[in-house]
């Protein structure tokens, strides 16, 4: 029976963690794209684009992350797309993520006075430019504390791929717990692990509250 | 009615001499089934100055706002400097927004950008003004309202009669042919009010066609060319101020004009 040493353990979680880093950063930076693409929509208000972008916001917020993965992850398979595990998580958390981000974008933008798009708008900028120049750069100013803050949310989400066997950070704890017979050992090290991407992480988003005041 | 011993010489006229600059016609406006505008005719000449008063609730910021298209109009037509207001087209807003300034009872500067700035983005994005003739004419224009030294200052440093001054800038830098002033000195502390209406003054003096709706009696019944007093959602008395604020004929506004007396003592 092979051995395992903690430094093997921690050198192959590791390795996975890689994963869990890069399934985050697709996700929050897809998210990010998608959600303001559905902001704006959502804003236009045009053809009734921002009551289809609430009903999805709804459906997205109002079932768990790991049925969409499955719907996401079999649908697919049945629909005849060969899709991976990987490229279904990443779709999955994607989508997850613009939900959320809209949401939390769209309140911030909520946020702004009336008066500065009224005040725009009659020095007859257009809607783009309203937004781009005058409505964006002041939620923006907003927004950076409590997007940070939901990077984290995505980072603890990523856990969820493994269940579609897509081996990131906690996939690769269960298996390596399983073969080294040293559960507590491993989970502990992936908790820890998820700790030390996520600390920084809030750490900042707290920095970023404070300065913005 | 019109006002020929103003010199109004602005450029680049899209009307016909003589024509009104502001045409409103049967313009109704209702929130539901709640009716705020029940029928307005409006005309305005180049170069007049319009006092739009009446009690709050009679629809006068509304019909301001209807000019242009912050509200939405159900029937009726109006027409700016010759173009029609048309609120499905957005490109016909925007030409007819490049005509007509609005001053906004809260400032409504943008505060993420300099004061410089604030006069600065319209001309550059709409008009696409060369950057330096942009600066000298934002500067040149903050001199004019008394704040050429506040170019590089924070909107959120000024106060509110500065603030309100940088506006005036700011809705000048787009060379309006009518300019809108909706309650401009009501946010303001009374000290303040004065440096806003001297600028606004100024304005009527050197032939800026204005509509504006005041609460500041005294002072429309000193710059304005005709006063319209607002009366549930119509216009209920029309003219000069020397008899509107002299011999108003209707209890309305006698009423109105005794209510606003009374507040002043």
């Amino acid at each position: 029976m092979v051995e395992f040493t903690l430094w093997d353990i921690l050198r192959n979680l590791l390795l996975a963690a890689r994963w869990t880093l890069v399934l985050s950063l697709v996700a929050f930076v897809g998210g990010s794209v998608v959600g303001l693409g559905l902001l704006v929509l959502r804003l236009t208000g045009r053809y009734g684009a921002d009551r289809l972008v609430a009903a999805y916001v709804q459906l997205f917020q109002g079932t768990p992350l790991l049925m969409q993965l499955f719907l996401l992850y079999f649908g697919l398979a049945l629909a005849g797309l060969n899709t991976s595990a990987w490229i279904a998580a990443a779709v999955a958390l994607t989508l997850y993520a613009s939900a959320y981000l809209t949401e939390i974008w769209r309140g911030c933008v909520a946020a702004i006075p009336r008066g500065q798009w009224e005040a725009s708008a009659s020095l007859a900028l257009s809607f783009g430019q309203q937004f781009r120049y005058v409505i964006l750069p002041q939620a923006r100013r907003i927004a950076i504390a409590p997007t940070v803050g939901f990077l984290v949310q995505v980072v603890k989400a990523t856990a969820l791929a493994s269940v579609i066997g897509f081996v990131e950070l906690t996939k690769a704890g269960g298996l390596i717990a399983n073969v080294s017979y040293e559960p507590l050992l491993t989970y502990g090290c992936v908790a820890l692990l998820y700790f030390a991407i996520c600390f920084p992480i809030s750490q900042v988003a707290r920095l970023l509250e404070r300065t913005q005041r | 009615m019109s006002a020929t011993h103003r010199t109004a010489a602005p450029p680049e006229p899209h009307t016909q001499v003589g024509a009104p600059i502001l045409r409103i016609t049967a313009l109704r406006k209702s929130y539901g089934t709640h009716a705020v505008l029940k029928g307005i005719d409006l005309d305005v000449a180049r170069g007049e100055v319009v006092a739009i008063i009446g009690k709050s609730g009679s629809g006068k910021s509304t019909l301001l706002r209807c000019i242009n298209g912050l509200e939405v109009f159900q029937e009726g037509s109006l027409i700016v400097d010759g173009r029609h207001l048309l609120r499905d087209n957005p490109k016909a807003m925007r030409e007819l927004r490049q005509g007509v300034g609005m001053i906004f009872q809260s400032f409504n500067l943008f505060p993420h950008l300099t004061v410089g700035q604030n006069v600065m983005l319209a001309p550059q994005l709409v008009k696409k003004r060369a950057r330096q003739q942009n600066a000298e004419r934002a500067r040149a224009l903050l001199a004019r309202v008394g704040l050429a030294e506040k170019f590089d200052a924070m909107p959120d440093k000024l106060s509110g009669g500065q603030q309100q001054r940088v506006a005036i800038a700011r809705a000048l830098a787009m060379d309006p042919a009518i300019m809108l002033c909706d309650e401009i000195t009501s946010a303001l502390d009374p000290e303040l009010v004065g440096e806003v209406l001297r600028v606004v003054e100024s304005l009527a003096d050197e032939g800026m066609t204005l509509l504006m709706v005041t609460h500041e009696m005294s002072f429309a019944r000193k710059v304005a060319d005709r006063v319209i007093f607002m009366h549930q959602g119509l216009v209920h008395e029309m003219g000069p101020p020397e008899t509107i604020f002299g011999a108003p004929r209707t209890p309305e506004l006698r009423q109105f004009l005794g209510l606003m007396e009374g507040s002043a003592a």
